[in-house]
């Protein structure tokens, strides 16, 4: 029988459901899981105790017959999410202890419907990180390795706990967010799935904000059905947050092996960059050709402005994030480093506290919003949106339901290889995600195929505005073509 | 548009971050990468174009002008690194 943390959470659902296994145990597997899995570093909080007192509370509404849609399912965490009384701290140091008296409102639906807390879930420091190494609670290792090398690579990032707890069974599926491909360039480094749904379709709430206007939660799972389940619950308008959208939250699981037939998708002409991976370019045209023969038509698109999002994005997102992390100034919550005066003290508190990335992205956004300097950067910055997000919109009114991209443009690197670098080579990492939160659209990244040295590939399916059901069955009809990519080497185990 | 030192260090100085003499010509590097990167913009006539404020088209929703929560000081200030009689502290800020 297959250990019970590696069933997908749509069968640890059906297993629940027919009691041939309790909540207690499947939490059990887990948790003993987890345990063996420190050397990852995914998780930065384990909450056991938690756990087993949730899975204990489904059990008994299991039997009253009163389970939730997601009743006894043990998930993950990512630390950018407020967690009431569990630590909470964004991969910072300047967060210390942090530990919140709220819940994130994701979060707090997650348990609505019935899903167990695991643990918290390490990633890049204020999400600012392709590879999760700007943690300051150290890198987390991905569960993959190249064949024949044991070389430690990175998960991606900045959702790197996520991605690597859901591919190594550290959790029937994981909370991320995304800001410029947070969660589907992890999800495409791991074998796993990873959906950014539409700007204001998940509640911000109780999410420490880095870009307020690009910030989005979404779920990594297993399986395309799994992220379908989790986003059901996790979706849904919020009072609490002004641009969360009133709107109902369809049963995305319906749309999971829908037909495809007539849907018309584009393949972007500016995504076939000079010098693509040949292993990433022939996975897309096999992922058309998939699409095709499920009855897709496929046609040749342009997004005329692409080549614009990345520095648009590292204007936007640096400015907003230099507003959002003003309040880390050692007088509400975190660490203090004192000083002679009022100002010294906030200097000190904050050189100490935040990591080289963070600073760097505070310093230029900073810069870009200074005096003489907000017309020429953020304002420009600003207009280039507005650019970006027409193209998807002619593309979208000439009746293409969704694009098909590459997620990444290469498989996951190793721990290192990319740090010395100059900071934009790693920007880099971002190049086919970022589009889609400047758009505000909801992309989908699912696992495609393998590299030459047998690391999983992903495909990106971008969608229109609040059409995450579309994604849904596209790729549902990638998964089946390119079946599921399983981490089979538990090598951390021994 | 690039930066010297001295615009490193106002910079640092308006970002509340401290920064230690050595780490101005690191930094004026670091931040020029990205500058240069970001100058790609450039190429591009925006004049006639509206900066974006929304990504989704909506109308901020309103609502009545009560207050709705708080009453608990002890939870806001339970993670303050210095907190006393109900209030945070810092240092002296006027003499």
């Amino acid at each position: 029988m297959t250990a019970l943390n590696q069933l997908t959470l749509t069968e640890a659902r059906e297993g629940l459901a027919k009691r041939e296994f309790t909540a207690v145990e499947l939490t059990e597997s887990y948790v003993s899981a987890m345990g063996e899995a420190r050397t990852l570093n995914a998780y930065v909080v384990e909450t056991a105790e938690k756990a087993l007192a949730m899975a204990a509370k489904s059990d008994e509404r299991i039997q009253s017959g009163e389970a939730g849609k997601l009743e006894g399912l043990p998930i993950g965490v990512k630390d950018m999410f407020c967690t009431e009384g569990v630590r909470t701290t964004a991969g910072s140091n300047i967060l210390g202890e942090f530990v919140p008296p709220y819940e994130s409102t994701v979060t707090s639906q997650l348990w609505r419907d019935g899903a167990v807390m695991l643990g918290k879930l390490n990633n890049d420091e204020f999400a600012m990180g392709s590879s999760n190494e700007t943690s300051a609670l150290g890198p987390v290792v991905s569960p993959w390795r190249r064949e024949g090398d044991s070389a430690p690579l990175v998960p991606g990032g900045s959702s790197g706990g996520s991605a690597a707890a859901v591919a190594a069974y550290l959790c029937a599926g994981a909370t991320g967010t995304d800001t410029g491909g947070s969660i589907r360039q992890p999800a495409a480094f791991t074998g796993t799935v990873g959906i950014k749904p539409t700007y204001g379709r998940c509640s911000r709430f109780g999410i420490i904000a880095y870009a307020s206007s690009l910030d989005q939660a979404g779920p990594f799972a297993r399986t395309v059905n799994d992220a379908a389940v989790l986003l059901r619950s996790m979706a849904g308008y919020d009072v609490k947050d002004s641009t969360s959208v009133n709107r109902a939250v369809p049963d995305y699981e319906d749309a999971v092996g829908a037909s495809v037939k007539g849907k018309k998708i584009g393949i972007p002409r500016e995504y076939r960059l000079e010098g693509l991976d040949p292993e990433i370019a022939g996975m897309w045209e096999e992922g058309a050709q998939w699409l095709r023969d499920a009855g897709a038509e496929v046609v040749d698109i342009s997004l005329p402005h692409t080549k614009y999002a990345l520095p648009a994005y590292y204007i936007v997102a640096p400015a907003e994030a230099s507003s959002n992390l003003a309040r880390y100034d050692g007088v509400r919550y975190g660490v203090r480093v004192p000083g002679r005066d009022v100002v010294e003290m906030y200097e000190n508190t904050r050189a100490a506290g935040f990591g080289p990335e963070v600073r760097r992205r505070i310093m230029i956004g900073t810069y870009v919003l200074s005096a003489g300097y907000y017309d020429a950067y953020y304002v420009k910055a600003q207009k280039v949106r507005t650019l970006i997000k027409r193209d998807f919109d002619d593309v979208f009114a000439l009746g293409v339901d969704a694009v098909l991209a590459p997620a990444t443009p290469s498989p996951a690197f190793g721990i290192g290889e990319k740090s010395h670098a100059d900071p934009v080579e790693m920007y880099l990492q971002d190049i086919f995600t970022v589009t889609v939160n400047l758009a505000g659209l909801p992309g989908i990244s699912v696992p495609a195929g393998f590299s030459g040295k047998n690391l999983p590939l992903g495909l990106q399916l971008i969608g229109r505005p609040f059409e995450e059901e579309t994604l849904f069955s596209l790729a549902q009809v990638i998964e089946d073509a390119a079946g599921r990519f399983p981490v089979e080497d538990l090598w951390w185990k021994a | 548009m690039s930066v010297d030192q001295a615009t490193v260090r106002r910079v640092a100085h308006l970002a509340r971050i401290a920064v230690q003499e050595e780490e101005l010509e690191p930094l004026k590097g670091e931040l020029n990468a990205i500058l240069a990167f970001v100058e790609q913009l450039a190429d591009l006539d925006v004049a006639n174009v509206e900066p974006m404020t929304g990504v989704i088209p909506m109308e901020l929703p309103m609502r009545e002008d009560v207050v709705s929560d708080g009453h608990y000081p002890e939870k806001i200030l339970a993670n303050a690194p210095e907190a006393e009689g109900g209030f945070f502290t810092v240092p002296k800020v006027v003499e």
